[in-house]
């Protein structure tokens, strides 16, 4: 079909459905410009606003090396599962850090730190690897086509591809063979205004508390008062990546 | 050439699947499409057996990019209207023939991919809702709404 025939056949009832969308909001905007303005922009912030920045801190000390809340969490969440083959998703994982001189071992959960300038986003060749208004490093699915390269390009190894057919998704959490996934920040629970992440609720809930999630541009924020009062540190801070997940006492 | 081919051989006959298929379920030529419950399209049937990849297509980006949900055309919402019961009295997938998307897209021989990674099980909030909204008149069979009942019963658990 010839790229004419395709626009003739959209034909006269899409462009209506366009025109209506779009009629409509233009005539609130100029029926009551400054009441509409208002509400058109509250509108907004029930989706990705750009004026947060979701982040999570992370206190390892807090985090026992034999809790794994967090993991089974974003399993049932997510609907994947880690069935122990070198090729199953991981979008959160327990790592152990040992210091070899004193011997101390340090237990955190790691995840798709959501940088700010994300690698995975820089080499995806198709736009599928993004970066949400609201700080949130996302895999658009539709137009992924599997390449793995923001798999090469994560510092963090947070990224999985899906090698097996999948079925019994999440309706809220699609995912299928042949693309690339990894943590979202439970995108879908902050759309619907929970404004918390599954690992968080469950850290919460297995009485460790090691994670707070919140907002890092809401100086009153619950993250970001720990931030200004405590040390932390970003996980390879020599790439100036500026991630949106930050540890405390590694 | 090949969009008239399309035209006559896919799209005229689609577009007069609903009444056809309504007459005459036993002997049509063409796909028997399953009834849905929950409220019409406003923008009526024959306009969504057109234009519904772009619709989706439109509405997806916004979701996965923009994060904005309430949206008007959500696969969620196909999936839950459109649900089919399978003489197991659960819900058919979407690689059984019987799948509402199935009837058709197996007719005009176009694979879609969407349920690679979308569930096609109907969502139980809008499940609910499109229950609680259900028109007895609307030709959809008394067993379907039972099972679906039953489904809904089982799944809220």
């Amino acid at each position: 079909m010839s790229m004419f025939e395709k626009n003739k056949m959209k034909g006269a009832d899409f462009h209506r459905r366009e025109f209506l969308k779009k009629g409509a909001a233009l005539a609130s905007v100029t029926l009551a410009s400054g009441v509409t303005l208002m509400a058109l922009s509250q509108g907004a912030a029930a989706s990705a606003n750009p004026n947060i920045r979701w982040g999570l801190l992370i206190d390892a000390n807090k985090c026992p090396s034999d809790c794994n809340a967090c993991i089974s969490a974003c399993s049932n969440e997510h609907g994947w599962e880690d069935t122990g083959l070198d090729t199953d998703p991981q979008w959160i994982r327990k790592v152990t850090l040992k210091n070899k001189n004193t011997g101390r071992e340090t237990s955190l959960p790691l995840m798709c730190q959501h940088c700010e300038k994300p690698p995975c986003v820089d080499v995806c060749p198709t736009g599928a690897s993004f970066k949400r208004a609201d700080g949130i490093v996302l895999v658009d699915r539709h137009i992924c086509i599997g390449c793995r390269y923001c798999m090469m390009a994560c510092p963090f190894k947070a990224r999985s591809f899906v090698h097996e057919k999948i079925e019994g998704q999440k309706t809220s959490s699609p995912r299928g063979k042949g693309t690339v996934e990894g943590c979202n920040m439970c995108v879908h629970k902050l759309d619907a205004g929970e404004g918390t992440t599954a690992c968080t609720q469950a850290c919460e809930t297995s009485g460790n508390g090691a994670m707070i999630f919140g907002d890092l541009n809401d100086a009153n924020s619950e993250i970001s008062l720990a931030l200004a009062n405590y040390p932390s540190v970003e996980l390879r801070d020599d790439l100036r990546l500026n991630l949106g997940v930050r540890y405390k006492n590694i | 050439m090949r969009a008239l081919f399309l035209a006559f051989f896919i799209i005229f006959p689609l577009s007069f699947i609903g009444s056809l298929a309504q007459e005459n379920s036993v002997n049509s030529l063409f796909p028997n499409v399953a009834k849905a419950i929950g409220n019409p399209h406003p923008e009526g049937s024959e306009y969504w057996r057109i234009n519904h990849p772009d619709l989706l297509r439109h509405d997806r980006d916004k979701v996965v990019r923009d994060g904005e949900r309430k949206i008007d055309a959500s696969i969620k919402q196909c999936v839950t209207c459109h649900a089919v019961f399978g003489d197991d009295e659960k819900p058919v997938k979407a690689d059984s023939e019987q799948f509402f998307c199935a009837t058709c897209h197996e007719f005009a021989a176009v694979k879609i991919d969407c349920f690679s990674c979308h569930t096609s099980d109907p969502d139980v909030n809008f499940l609910e809702e499109a229950l609680a909204q259900y028109n007895p008149n609307s030709g959809i069979s008394d067993k379907q709404i039972e099972m679906m009942r039953a489904y809904l019963l089982k799944e809220k658990k």
